[in-house]
């Protein structure tokens, strides 16, 4: 906000302190009823909102999951379970089976036989069809999935019910369009399907990542296996009902859990014609070494530092929500999201003083309960990194900032913080948490904010905030990130291709251009 | 939009600060207040704090002494002794919480006599409209009679109306000029509520100037609309002018109360209403000296979702009396 006069401001504090003095003089002889004066300090409601949890009757939990192979649940080969874990309340949820290298190759080869006899032979239009059908599913048992979600991976039930659900039947329906006019998308070009597809996703938004995964890949006309992360299952394995519901082919889809080795033992398949990876950069740069050798189709997806960049002339209480979207949304495990706010030196105080007030407001706690902002850090591995890291933070000086909320005494939980006045160098600024700590610095003039925005090994997404349109362009034209968003943040939509620079990965999902990982085009 | 200066009577400058809104993220974010689940104990807390920050309201062309005297008898007891007792009758456990009266009547001058006479020792406020209400388009000094008429009838809240006209056009200083002379009207007497007419002013930029430079002037309560023009109170807009009394507080120290009016018939709205201000302004803001909904069929809305919320059933309608 911009200097106002201060003689005026004594002035009218003077005038509203005389007022409230002649009021109480007068009040007494007033006839009337008295006057409402603010003047006086009044206790206004304190307004505590009860507890308003969604109710977890509606999941059944299985004893145990199996593995869904070629349209059934089998056990696994190596008769290994692991446990889901609530994080919210270190509760057990579910025991899942272990794919064991050779429950990989049987699911491969159920893919590989489902390709070759059923999905491959089926028309567009019969494709799209189930496509279709799975996404009215995803609708009709929403608040199942997102229950089962909030349940699984510790995030709020607004966001599984407002965000990861309904987007992820949306790309349900937004690929099964594709399905039938493949040779549209690419004028003049010969497309066909590429086979079997090894997928592997991560935890921060399970089921999500399975619909950008699966849909595209069904609608080219490939088989898949795919593996969600161990520390969210559950929906994913509640999906593979909803393949059965929907009657799709047997071994169409063929959802295997485990951990790293199970996912090694896809990526290391030698009938796999594509690996799709969304996760950590240390795993990306591996799995495309293992690939590097062979004929393998790859696109990975994975972290970042993103910069959300605000300019003095930006709408300043709509880009305060941004900055709270961007990092605060889904506890910060977003790969896109802004964890570097970079904030024009001359409204750098006005915007951390309205950071600050809008912190207070966010509510940690139960991710059932439906007034929950932040809910529970996915798991302890999570935790334990976040805080080593905030630890480590601390140590390199800045100011360190923290809402005052109150956290479950169970479950993984963390303030939402942030970071400011730390050096560019700092390991905040430079390296991703993937939790609700924010990196704070400011900069001078736009060309500072473009160089200060690119000073990274990432280049995933980035916000830009200003009123100025030219201001806009000319920003998003600089930057070196695959998605970029003006005046807001963290919009998800099944047309707009997403995706990333350097370390942030390759290959496009999402839009027309999430269909060219997964069909050869001649 | 720039910044705008006006001249303060005493010759000073003031500015007015640009500050851009984005529409979108505004439009956004004051949904997000809709999406609170409010239960138990804290929705009661609620739609009783709402029953006092009621501005009853009645601006008819035909108003009579008689419907005024209802309107009052209504604001004083908004509910027969019977409402209690039956509700008694079906939550025995409870400890029924007596209904507190409305906040105030809201009235055109004409009817400030008969409504003061009507409120006499109620604790109800009697809030008149003034200034050429509602479209704002006479002279000043008709303005000004019609004030001060109110104030000798016995208005101790005045609910004046800004000229719209001379906003659009950029006259500024016209608009800052007649709140000034306004307040000075109301000064020791009545409490100023300033309506800037927000579905008139159409963009938020403007609603957020607008809302500025009523503070400026003297305003002790910013009101979103007459009630007169579509749309009225809406929760974006409402969110714009929240934000605004916020910063004016940050620089000034001036706490300025809020009256979103028009348009909030359900306690389900008065609700996400509240839930704003607490999120926005927080609890200094939750009390009828700060906080007023202009409104007349909400008040029913509110006892029947009382009693539901006590009895675990709704009540017939027909309990309640119409005004």
């Amino acid at each position: 906000m911009t200097k106002k006069k201060t003689d005026k401001k004594k002035v009218a504090k003077k005038k509203t302190a005389k007022k409230a003095t002649k009021k109480v003089a007068k009040k007494t002889t007033k006839k009337m009823t008295k006057s409402s004066t603010k003047k006086k300090s009044v206790k206004g409601l304190v307004f505590d909102y009860d507890p308003a949890p969604e109710s977890s009757a509606i999941i059944t939990f299985k004893k145990k999951y199996d593995l869904f192979i070629g349209g059934k649940f089998v056990a696994p080969e190596s008769g290994k379970y692991m446990t889901s874990i609530n994080p919210a309340t270190t509760e057990s949820l579910a025991r899942f089976a272990v794919a064991s290298e050779k429950d990989v190759d049987t699911a491969v080869k159920a893919a590989r036989k489902a390709y070759q006899t059923s999905w491959s032979k089926l028309s567009g239009a019969e494709r799209g069809k189930y496509l279709y059908r799975i996404a009215r599913i995803l609708q009709e048992r929403a608040r199942e999935f997102a229950v089962l979600e909030t349940m699984d991976g510790g995030k709020p039930i607004k966001e599984s019910r407002d965000v990861d659900i309904p987007l992820a039947a949306a790309h349900f329906f937004y690929y099964a369009g594709w399905a039938d006019k493949l040779e549209y998308a690419f004028p003049g070009k010969k497309v066909s399907s590429i086979g079997v597809c090894g997928q592997i996703i991560p935890w921060n938004f399970p089921l999500l990542m399975a619909a950008w995964k699966i849909a595209p890949a069904l609608a080219a006309g490939n088989t898949i296996v795919i593996k969600p992360a161990e520390q969210t299952p559950l929906t994913a394995l509640l999906l593979a009902e909803v393949c059965q519901e929907a009657e799709l082919p047997e071994g169409v889809v063929n959802i295997i859990t485990g951990a790293g080795e199970t996912g090694a033992a896809i990526v290391n398949h030698k009938d796999v014609n594509k690996i799709a990876f969304t996760g950590s950069t240390a795993v990306g740069k591996l799995i495309a070494k293992s690939i590097a050798k062979t004929n393998k189709k790859l696109t990975l997806e994975l972290g970042g530092k993103s910069a959300n960049i605000i300019f003095e002339d930006a709408a300043l209480d709509q880009a305060v929500e941004g900055i709270i979207n961007g990092i605060y949304f889904n506890q910060g495990h977003v790969c896109c999201a802004g964890s570097r706010l970079l904030v024009e030196e001359s409204v750098r105080d006005v915007v951390l003083k309205k950071l600050k007030k809008r912190m207070s407001t966010l509510r940690v706690g139960n991710p059932l309960d439906k007034n929950t902002d932040v809910g529970a850090i996915n798991s302890k591995e999570q935790y334990d990194q976040i805080t080593k890291m905030v630890a480590a933070g601390k140590k390199e000086g800045g100011e360190f900032y923290q809402a005052e909320c109150s956290l479950p005494r169970k479950g993984y939980f963390h303030a939402p913080s942030y970071f400011a006045h730390q050096s560019a160098s700092s390991l905040i600024s430079r390296v991703e948490v993937f939790g609700p700590v924010l990196s704070i610095s400011s900069f001078r003039t736009p060309d500072e904010a473009i160089t200060k925005a690119n000073d990274t090994n990432y280049g995933l997404a980035a916000g830009i905030w200003s009123e100025k349109g030219s201001k806009i362009h000319k920003t998003a034209g600089s930057l070196k990130a695959g998605i970029i968003w003006a005046n807001t943040y963290n919009k998800f939509d099944p047309t707009s291709p997403f995706g990333g620079y350097f370390e942030s990965g390759y290959g496009r999902e999402g839009g027309l251009q999430g269909l060219h990982p997964y069909l050869e085009i001649k | 939009m720039a910044s705008v200066s006006v001249r303060m009577p005493g010759g000073s400058k003031i500015t007015i600060p640009h500050y851009p809104i984005d529409m979108i993220g505004a439009n956004e974010r004051a949904s997000t207040f809709t999406k609170r689940s409010i239960k138990k104990e804290s929705k009661l807390d609620a739609l009783y704090t709402a029953i006092t920050m009621t501005d009853l309201t009645t601006l008819e062309g035909a108003d009579t002494p008689g419907k005024v005297e209802q309107l009052c008898g209504k604001a004083i007891h908004p509910v027969p002794d019977q409402f209690m007792q039956e509700l008694q009758r079906l939550a025995p456990s409870r400890t029924i919480r007596p209904i507190p009266h409305v906040g105030a009547i809201c009235v055109y001058p004409e009817q400030v006599p008969i409504a003061a006479r009507c409120l006499e020792g109620s604790g109800v406020e009697l809030a008149s409209v003034a200034t050429a209400f509602p479209a704002g388009q006479l002279p000043l000094d008709i303005k000004l009679r019609d004030v001060k008429r109110a104030v000798k009838f016995g208005a101790t809240e005045i609910d004046m109306v800004i000229d719209r006209g001379a906003f659009l056009r950029g006259d500024f200083q016209k608009v800052f000029d007649e709140i000034v002379a306004v307040k000075d009207v109301c000064e020791d007497n009545a409490h100023l509520k300033v309506i800037l007419e927000t579905g008139e002013l159409k963009t938020y930029d403007n609603v957020r100037l607008a809302s500025w430079m009523a503070m400026e002037a003297g305003a002790d309560f910013i009101k979103t609309s007459t009630g007169k023009v579509a749309p009225a109170a809406t929760m974006p807009v409402t969110l714009i002018m929240l934000q605004a009394i916020w910063d004016y507080y940050q620089e000034t120290g001036i706490k300025i109360g809020m009256k979103p009016a028009g348009g909030i018939r359900t306690a389900k709205q008065a609700v996400h209403y509240l839930v704003m201000v607490n999120e926005v302004l927080g609890s200094d803001w939750l009390h009828p000296t700060m906080f007023r909904f202009g409104a007349s069929s909400l008040l029913n809305d509110l006892l029947r979702q009382i009693f539901k919320q006590y009895s675990g059933q709704y009540y017939y309608d027909d309990i309640f009396s119409l005004d």
